[in-house]
């Protein structure tokens, strides 16, 4: 029984891989063990400290309570496929706001902000602590956690206004 | 932590999940989302030997109108109730419950079926499906049955699924238009488990309670619906003095401990829960004041 | 000048970590590797009648399992190494495994060893142990008194050890017109770092050596612990802490688990790796706080303070850890006066040992022990002399012109203006607002409250003098080394150990500063003791006090040094030479200059140099600070208490601190916010819990309330800056001040919300149970009770 494995194919920071797993496997060891993606991390076993948050088909999800094989086919983005050319605006917002001290939850905590800024919802300062229930941080005391998000969120409509700018010069 | 070692078998269709619980159902466990079976699998307090992954049923996914009532696949998602269209058309109670599950990440992978089959004493859900009157279909090796979730819950994490059954949908009847809902909820403080979870739903005319169901979760060792409380509100005055007069009948329906503490959470909570119906004829003194 | 101390300069640290690129302990993986897993004991007292380890040994995948019996000859017990003096300290017996007898639920019995962590797991839990369970007891109280059961036999009593200071005030207090009464319970915390311990051991057997990656805050303290341990020479032993997930006091101690990685490397030959699970975290990983604490004040009838007096049963757990017994007596005990000119005090402390995990320093390590029961104290006094609780602060503190201020206990605060940050406190609140608003909402059924905390702390540790004669085994100076390269890029060493505090930064910009070159052309380099000759590590807000001062005086050395050289080339006398902005000009001939980098090739080239002079262009410090620092600070928090739940809500929470100069106001703000959210955690929520046979209740993040983002307002913070005499740099020191100063501060707001029912005290956390039940009690009470 320990010894069944089964083939897995994902498509972890746009790069397709399969792979044998033991079934048991959970996807956040899947992505540390595996393949080296060490920036995902596990701080709990009960599924409440979010600092292995990714995103799972575009879904925050805490891959600890994944199994590897109930990804498969999936598409997954870690912290390490954040940066697309520039550092991706969480990344950025992260830094100028202090949002990290220690940086273990770091992570999880980008990855969770980066899917809030994508969803639309309103990003005030109650609904973003609201949201990072599923977020324990030590260090920072939240407060600068909330900055960064709302941050990045004006960091990424300033990327979008500045490339409309810049195609309407190119059109016109 | 890691769980111990399990086969894994993806089932592509009810059917085939069917046959292979029916192979061992005591060794065997259905996998959905995964957030109720994997922790207690970690923390080693399960250990099936076979796991049977229906997250890849299509049959058990999505939300959809079936004549008078809202279907809802086992497998759907928190986060896919609380953006349901048709949920929060006609019955917006399973979404309001919905969204005050676990955190953002949970609400993304948990799922309606996953939290009725586990059956915690401190789940969101049950509130809400009570108060809704839901149906559960079942599907087992003896075919198909539909099940009311009035006596669904038998005990703590112990339902009426025999070995070897499957939930495939909850069935929830439309509630009646113009009807007022609300879940309000106490969660602890670190796990976010309700220590008391009071699902409503309301119609009232001209002030005067015609109907409604109240499901309560959390504070007793099982959800219950209470029901002594709905029947003296029924035709009373939706004011300060019935709200009053309510609070503490709630208790009446709950196996509760004598914990004066929990007793009081659960008649503040009734109290207050009743009370955000129309801020406008509701809260003229309300606050406890008797 | 360059201008970059007092700027927020944004933290070099995070290029690394927002990429997920840090490299934290359990993220290393070396070719041979295996994964340990130890064996716990799940009773907290028992006897261990037989282990099998057969049917675990022949489990798939593993390598090796071993009991305590098969270490035991072959490594040292963990030690003590903090003994204070005249405290008829007795140490503890610690086995790195139990063999005979397990004294706390978490004490390791067994060992092992597997080629993939699932695997180690399976066959752990196939260890087979039979253990006779044994009488327990978990409370300071209880467990001192006459037939308690006995955590170690020949420690009488459980009395591990019995510390006293200050005077007898028996006639003070019996002369006193008031005398406030009060019993503290300062409840077990658990510290919580987001990362679990680790260590990885790699032995290579032809040389004899050891490398060690280990989740410390102190990896020189390490080298020396293991190497008397393990038997291994220091120069043989290499520790590293690259990126270390936060501590808050954890991660100081040295652990069983450590040493068994270590030795079980050496053994089997192969890199050995453990990392706890959150599990294990809660039961194993040292605790804070744990204080049973009788308090007595004596004063005025207008409300002067004239003594203080404080007996204290502090649980130490099962064993006394690495620096356990200095946290309750030495960075308690000497300033339980807190911020007030008391003329008299006196501490007694009572080390006592229980089946519990053991306890060491978190955040604060003893001040906020000492914080809270003064801060606590002042306000029970106000309400018995009938006074305003701020009047009563503002007629007993420490004025400005007292400084440098020496305490009843021959402690000296460095300096301080006290009323500075009360007064720029109540510039932000408008205390006489509140009042009114308070009032007018009682009438309508509502509570408010408002709680003080006007705090001093002790940081920057220490003078290594005062640590000697405190029984602190090891210095508390620290080290640096200033590599200037060729091209005149840095290479920064520092002896302290930074895990999130942010040095790599605020380091970068002492250098950058004082040597006149961009802050990108540093890098500073911490946590391997190979590559930094020695250094005591961060903890006690000690790292830029003590760790950034030994900079400065490196640096100091580099200039000299590049001055000379300067001078030499522009062929002029030293004292001709002015430096400014990285560029070394002959005094009134600024066309003509030497540039640092120039300055620094020169050096390395060695072409040229002045008579007598070595090459190159380094320079090590060693600095020893003459005093510890005293930060200080006004806090203000209102509360709501909801009567029908017995909800506490804060609703605001305005932090003036004073940490000395402030070399990156970004980072500072950061490290208060993270204290104040655990502070506040300690008042509200925080609480570890064991059952009456030891069993720890709150075990995970499910049970324990680790505060999350929706408990909190924005904070309110400002600062005054008074800097340190004593210290090159000015600076003082933030890391504990935030949890120092909050936690008196809520509970004294939610007693102010509850004046109306005339409760006195309730112990912490206040749970929205307890807070309801004493309303309830002082609703149903007869009238006549009240006074």
């Amino acid at each position: 029984m320990a010894s069944q494995r089964i083939p897995v194919t994902l498509t972890i920071n746009g790069q397709k891989i399969v792979r044998d797993i033991e079934p048991r496997t959970l996807l956040v060891h899947f992505l540390r063990d595996e393949l080296n993606l060490t920036g995902t991390h596990v701080g709990c076993d009960t599924s409440q400290c979010g600092a292995c948050t990714i995103l799972l088909d575009n879904q925050a999800v805490k891959s600890c309570t994944v199994l590897a094989i109930q990804a498969d086919g999936s598409e997954i983005v870690t912290v390490e496929g954040l940066e697309q050319e520039q550092l991706h605006p969480i990344q950025e917002a992260f830094r100028e706001k202090h949002g990290l001290q220690c940086g273990f939850c770091t992570p999880g905590a980008m990855m969770l902000g980066a899917y809030l800024l994508n969803h639309n919802g309103p990003l005030t300062e109650e609904t973003i602590r609201e949201q990072l229930d599923g977020l324990l941080c030590r260090c920072t005391g939240y407060e600068n956690i909330v900055r960064s998000i709302q941050r990045a969120n004006e960091i990424m409509n300033e990327r979008q206004n500045a490339q409309q700018a810049a195609r309407a010069t190119g059109v016109g | 932590m890691y769980t111990a070692p399990f086969e894994y078998r993806r089932a592509d269709t009810v059917e085939q999940a069917i046959g292979w619980l029916a192979n061992d159902p005591e060794n065997s466990k259905v996998l959905a989302g995964g957030h109720s079976l994997l922790p207690l699998m970690k923390l080693v307090l399960a250990q099936p030997q076979v796991l049977i992954d229906i997250g890849r049923i299509t049959a058990l996914k999505g939300i959809r109108i079936e004549g008078d009532d809202v279907q809802i696949g086992a497998f759907t998602t928190y986060r896919e109730i609380v953006e349901s269209p048709e949920v929060n058309e006609f019955c917006p109670l399973l979404a309001q419950a919905a969204q005050t599950v676990g955190d953002v990440q949970v609400r993304n992978r948990g799922t309606i079926g996953g939290s009725l089959c586990h059956a915690d004493p401190q789940a969101d859900m049950p509130a809400a499906v009570l108060a809704l009157d839901a149906e559960l279909l079942i599907e087992g090796p003896s075919g198909q049955r539909t099940q009311s979730i009035d006596g669904f819950f038998l005990a703590p994490f112990i339902t009426s699924l025999a070995p070897g059954e499957i939930l495939t949908a909850v069935k929830i009847p439309k509630l009646p238009a113009g009807a007022h809902t609300t879940y309000l909820k106490r969660p602890h403080p670190a796990s976010g488990y309700p220590l008391v979870g009071v699902g409503i739903w309301l119609t009232v005319h001209d002030q005067v309670i015609d109907n409604g169901h109240i499901g309560i979760t959390g504070i007793a060792d099982l959800p219950f619906r209470a029901r002594h409380l709905e029947d003296f509100l029924k035709g009373r005055l939706l004011d300060a003095a019935t709200i009053a007069q309510a609070g503490p009948l709630a208790a009446d329906d709950a196996n509760l401990d004598d914990d004066p503490y929990k007793k009081n959470l659960l008649q503040v909570y009734v109290t207050r829960a009743l009370s955000q119906f129309g801020e406008s004829f509701a809260a003229k003194g309300l606050n406890g004041k008797s | 000048m360059t201008q970059v101390m007092g700027q927020a300069v944004k933290r070099h640290e995070d290029i690394r970590l927002i990429r997920g690129q840090g490299q934290y302990t359990d993220d290393m993986k070396l070719p041979g590797m295996v994964y340990a897993y130890i064996v716990r004991s799940p009773y907290a007292h028992a006897r261990i009648t037989e282990i099998n380890t057969s049917r675990a040994a022949s489990m798939p995948g593993v390598v090796a399992v071993f009991t305590g019996r098969d270490v035991k000859d072959e490594v040292g017990l963990i030690p003590t190494a903090w003994i204070p003096p005249d405290a008829d300290l007795k140490v503890t017996p610690h086995s790195v495994l139990a063999y005979d007898e397990v004294r706390y639920q978490g004490d390791g019995v067994a060992v092992v060893i597997a080629e993939t962590p699932y695997l180690a797991q399976d066959a752990a839990l196939a260890v087979d142990v039979k253990y006779e369970s044994l009488p327990v007891v978990t409370d300071p109280f209880e467990a001192q008194k006459d037939g308690a059961p006995q955590v170690h036999t020949d420690i009488p009593n459980n009395i591990a050890f019995h510390w006293k200071a200050g005077e007898n005030l028996d006639e003070i207090f019996a002369g006193a017109e008031v005398v406030v009464k009060q019993h503290f319970r300062q409840q077990r915390l658990i510290p919580s770092a987001m990362e679990p311990r680790s260590a990885l051991a790699q032995y290579h057997a032809a040389q004899g050596e050891l490398t060690l990656w280990a989740t410390t805050q102190n990896p020189h303290i390490h080298r020396l612990l293991m190497s008397g341990i393990l038997g291994i020479p220091e120069h043989k032993l290499r520790v590293i802490a690259i990126d270390v997930g936060g501590a808050f006091g954890s991660k100081i101690a040295c652990y069983p688990d450590e040493v068994i990685v270590s030795w079980a490397s050496k053994k089997l030959n192969r890199p050995v790796k453990w990392t706890e699970t959150r599990q294990e975290n809660f039961q194993v990983t040292t605790h804070g706080r744990d204080h049973v604490q009788e308090v007595e004040l004596a004063g005025t009838r207008d409300g002067q303070i004239q003594a203080i007096r404080v007996k204290t049963y502090a649980n130490m757990g099962a064993y006394l850890s690495t620096a356990a017994p200095g946290v309750p007596t030495i960075l308690f005990g000497l300033i339980v006066n807190g911020a007030y000119k008391i003329p008299h005090a006196s501490s007694e402390v009572l080390g006592v040992l229980t089946h519990t995990t053991p306890v060491d320093a978190y955040r604060g390590a003893g001040r906020p022990e000492a914080t809270f029961l003064v801060e606590r104290m002042v306000d029970l006094y106000a309400g018995a002399v009938q006074m305003d609780p701020l009047k009563v602060r503002e007629k007993n503190l420490i004025r400005h012109e007292d400084f440098p201020y020496t305490n009843a206990f021959g402690l000296q605060y460095d300096s301080g203006n006290y009323q500075e940050t009360v007064s720029k406190a109540l510039q932000i609140f408008d205390y006489p607002a509140f009042r009114r608003e308070q009032e007018t909402l009682r009438k309508q059924g509502k509570y408010i409250g408002v709680g003080f905390s006007t705090y001093v702390e002790m940081c920057g540790l220490g003078p290594s003098e005062v640590a000697g004669a405190v029984g602190f085994q090891g210095g508390l100076w620290e080290s640096a080394t200033v590599r200037v390269h060729p091209t005149g890029k840095v290479s920064v060493f520092t002896g302290a150990s930074p895990h999130g505090q942010g040095e790599e930064t605020t380091f970068a910009q002492i250098v950058a500063e004082e040597l006149g070159i961009p802050v990108d052309d540093i890098e500073v380099i911490h946590g391997d003791t190979a590559q930094i000759a020695m250094g005591w590590g961060t903890y006690g807000s000690r790292t830029t006090a003590v760790g950034g001062a030994a900079i400065h005086m490196a640096n100091e050395k580099i200039l000299e040094k590049a001055r000379k050289i300067a001078a030499h080339k522009l062929e002029v006398n030293e004292e001709d030479v002015t430096y400014d902005s990285g560029v070394f000009s002959v005094r009134g001939l600024p066309s003509k200059g030497v540039t640092f980098q120039e300055a620094a090739l020169d050096a390395y080239l060695a072409w040229n140099l002045p008579p007598g002079m070595e090459p190159a262009l380094e320079g090590t410090a060693f600095y020893n600070p003459k005093n510890f620092t005293y930060p200080f600070g006004a806090h203000i928090a209102v509360v709501s208490v909801d009567p029908e739940t017995g909800d506490v809500k804060l609703l605001r929470y305005v932090a003036v601190d004073d940490v000395g100069r402030i070399i990156n106001p970004m980072i500072v703000e950061g490290q208060i916010h993270g204290g104040l959210v655990q502070g506040i955690g300690q008042a509200l929520w925080e609480g570890a819990e064991f059952d009456n046979q030891g069993q720890l209740v709150t075990g995970s993040f499910l049970d324990y309330t680790v505060p999350k983002a929706r408990f909190f307002p924005k904070f309110e913070t400002a600062h005054t800056e008074t800097p340190s005499p004593h210290n090159p740099l000015g600076v003082k020191g933030v890391g504990e001040t935030g949890a120092i100063a909050s936690t008196p501060c809520i509970v004294n707001a939610v007693m102010d919300a509850l004046r109306p029912f005339d409760i006195q005290d309730l112990p912490m956390p206040l749970t929205p149970q307890k807070v309801w039940q004493a309303i309830r009690q002082a609703q149903t009470k007869e009238p006549a009770e009240s006074k």
